[in-house]
């Protein structure tokens, strides 16, 4: 049987992929990548919970469902943000897009 | 070692080595393929965690959908369809810095909690997880409430997509 801690730690290492895809990435379409990096290791974490918990207490699998929905909203927002950008100012690089207003 | 763990190794090494690849390579369409690899092992761990519902939504949801979704707007948004310059910032080190530190963090946390080495207890004969998840969602004493606010937050989130991406001409 695979310890728990096998899995919190896979998660913890996703996760900082994902952080590192965050914060170095120049392109906001990969910006979203590495936070549904983030969004997956949160997931493992509360599948793993509800697996090594009370099975019988669906609360780690409904979470973990409502993560999704978040995930589906959060990505359909995002992208219709950067393609509105990218049609106003041509660009999806994040550091060229520094104004509130154009 | 047994056939479990080595399957959950595999999985992880193919999981982590994806991500990283999501992460690091340059071509952006090349990073959302890897992404749909991720997200495969990611499913394949819900699969060894005896999530069968989450495993399958990982599927359909997350690789049908948002992987493409993806694809989609990397399309939408360059002339072209390679890569021009760098794809890291300036500062690129300093995240790579910051993620290695939350991961030691994380880790060092992690050893203290006597929790840790846990082993799943068998899960009861007749205990059927769709089912409970089911009901767990649509009961009024368990997260109706959540579940009903979750699909609000989705058809937000739909009109507000369209709103934001429409082209007034």
């Amino acid at each position: 049987m695979v310890p728990l801690s096998w899995y919190l730690i896979l998660a913890a290492a996703l996760f900082s992929i994902g952080l590192f895809g965050v914060l170095s990435r120049r392109n906001a379409v990969a910006i979203l990548l590495g936070i549904e990096l983030m969004l997956n290791a949160v997931n493992i974490n509360l599948a793993a919970f509800w697996r090594y918990g009370n099975v019988l207490h669906m609360a780690g699998q409904v979470f973990a469902i409502i993560v999704f929905a978040v995930a589906a909203a959060e990505v359909a927002v995002g992208l219709a943000l950067v393609i509105s950008v990218y049609r106003k100012r041509n660009t999806v690089i994040a550091d060229d897009i520094d104004l509130m207003k154009w | 070692m047994t056939a479990e763990q080595i399957i959950f190794l595999l999985v992880a090494l193919f999981t982590l080595g994806s991500g990283f690849m999501v992460v690091t390579t340059g071509n952006l369409v090349h990073a959302a393929l890897w992404l749909v690899a991720t997200l495969f092992g990611v499913a394949v761990v819900f699969a060894l965690l005896n999530a069968g519902f989450l495993a399958v939504v990982q599927v359909v949801v997350y690789i049908g959908a948002i992987a493409i979704l993806f694809i989609f707007a990397v399309m939408l948004t360059r002339k072209d369809m390679r890569d021009q310059g760098p794809q890291m910032n300036r500062g690129w080190w300093v995240g790579a810095l910051i993620a290695v530190l939350v991961f030691a963090g994380l880790f060092f946390l992690l050893q203290g909690w006597n929790g840790l080495s846990r082993t799943a207890a068998a899960i009861p004969a007749g205990f059927d997880a769709v089912a409970e998840l089911g009901n767990a969602l649509v009961s009024p004493d368990a997260f109706v409430l959540p579940f009903e606010v979750a699909s609000v937050l989705l058809v937000a989130a739909l009109v507000g997509a369209v709103y934001v991406a429409f082209n007034r001409k």
